[in-house]
C-alpha cells in the first residue's frame, strides 16, 4: 500500500488529528466521555493506520518494539505506583485524597495519573500485539 | 444486529465475517448510545469496531481467508446454545422492569455516586470518578489483565521471530 498516493495523503492528513483526539480523550475524560482505555485504543489505532499504509519497518523505526515493551509495563507501574504513593503519604492503597493539598485536588491528580497509566499500557499493548501479528509474515 | 450475527455464522468467507463483526460492533455501539451509555459506546466503537477488526485482519493475513467446511454434527452445539439462551431468557423474567427506579441496582451505591461524587471526587463525568476512584481496584485489575494478555501474545508470537533475528545477527 506504500505506493498508493491517495492513501498516503489521507493518512498524513488524518494522523495528527487522530493522535490529538486521543490526547483530548485522555485528558478530557474527567469532563466528557472518555478516559484511558478509549484514548489508548485511539492512539494505537493512529499508529496502526500509519503502519498499514507506510509499512511495519518504517513504523518500528519511530517506535521500536523494545521501547513499546517498556511502555507496556510503565503504565501498570504508574497505576500501582499512584496507589503506593498514597500509602506512603499515609492513606489507603489507591486512596487519592492524600495526594493533594485538599481531597479534591488529590482526587484530581490521582485520577489523572491513574488514567494516564491506563492509557499508556493500553496503547502500548495494542501496538505491541499488532507488531506481533503483522511481523510474522 | 441479529441479521449480521446469523450472517457471520453462515458465511464461509472469513474476510466478510470479519467485516460483519465490525458492523455488529458499530451497531451495538449505537445501541449503547441510545441507552445514554456514552462511555461504553465509545469503548465499543474504538475497540470492537476499530482495533479488533485490524487484529482479525492481520490474523487472516497469516491463516488465509476461507474457513474449512466442518463435518461435525451440528445438533449438539445448537442444542447447547438454545438451552443456554432459553435459561438466560427465563432468568430475565425475574429481573425488575427496565428503568424501574426501585430496582436494586438503583438503590445500592448508585445514589451515593450520583449525589456525592462531585463533592467527594470532583470530576463532572461520574463514569470517570467511579472507574478511577471508587472502583480503582477493579480498574487496576483490568489494566493488569491487558498487561498479562500482552505478555501472553509476546511469549506465543514474539519468541520464534526474535530468536531468528538473533541468529541472523550472530552469524
Amino acid at each position: 500500500m506504500k505506493r498508493n498516493p491517495v492513501l498516503r495523503v489521507i493518512t498524513d492528513l488524518l494522523l495528527p488529528p487522530i493522535l490529538l483526539f486521543a490526547l483530548y480523550v485522555q485528558f478530557h475524560g474527567d469532563y466528557g466521555p472518555g478516559g484511558g482505555f478509549q484514548a489508548g485504543v485511539i492512539f494505537a489505532a493512529g499508529i496502526i493506520l500509519y503502519a498499514l499504509v507506510y509499512g511495519l519497518k518504517k513504523t518500528q523505526r519511530v517506535l521500536p518494539p523494545q521501547r513499546i515493551r517498556v511502555f507496556v509495563a510503565l503504565g501498570v507501574l504508574l497505576y500501582a505506583g499512584t496507589g503506593i504513593a498514597g500509602l506512603l503519604l499515609g492513606g489507603n492503597y489507591l486512596d487519592y485524597n492524600v495526594l493533594g493539598s485538599n481531597p479534591l485536588a488529590g482526587q484530581h491528580l490521582g485520577i489523572l495519573l491513574v488514567e494516564l497509566g491506563v492509557g499508556i499500557t493500553v496503547a502500548a499493548v495494542m501496538i505491541m500485539v499488532f507488531y506481533m501479528f503483522a511481523g510474522r509474515k | 444486529m441479529a441479521v449480521s450475527a446469523i450472517a457471520i455464522v453462515r458465511l464461509r468467507s472469513l474476510f466478510a465475517a470479519v467485516m460483519l463483526t465490525s458492523i455488529y460492533s458499530l451497531l451495538s455501539a449505537s445501541f449503547f448510545l441510545t441507552l445514554d451509555a456514552v462511555d461504553v459506546a465509545f469503548t465499543e466503537a474504538a475497540v470492537g469496531a476499530g482495533i479488533t477488526t485490524v487484529l482479525f485482519l492481520s490474523t487472516l493475513a497469516l491463516v488465509g481467508r476461507h474457513s474449512q467446511e466442518s463435518h461435525h454434527t451440528r445438533w449438539l452445539p445448537l442444542g447447547v446454545v438454545t438451552l443456554t439462551g432459553a435459561a438466560l431468557i427465563y432468568a430475565t423474567l425475574d429481573m425488575p422492569r427496565f428503568g424501574d427506579p426501585a430496582a436494586p441496582v438503583h438503590q445500592h451505591v448508585a445514589p451515593r455516586y450520583i449525589e456525592q461524587s462531585a463533592q467527594e471526587v470532583g470530576p463532572p463525568n461520574i463514569v470517570t470518578s467511579v472507574l478511577a476512584s471508587y472502583r480503582g481496584y477493579d480498574t487496576l485489575g483490568e489494566v493488569t489483565v491487558v498487561f498479562t494478555a500482552a505478555i501472553g501474545v509476546m511469549l506465543l508470537l514474539g519468541r520464534s521471530r526474535k530468536d531468528k533475528q538473533d541468529d541472523e545477527h550472530e552469524t
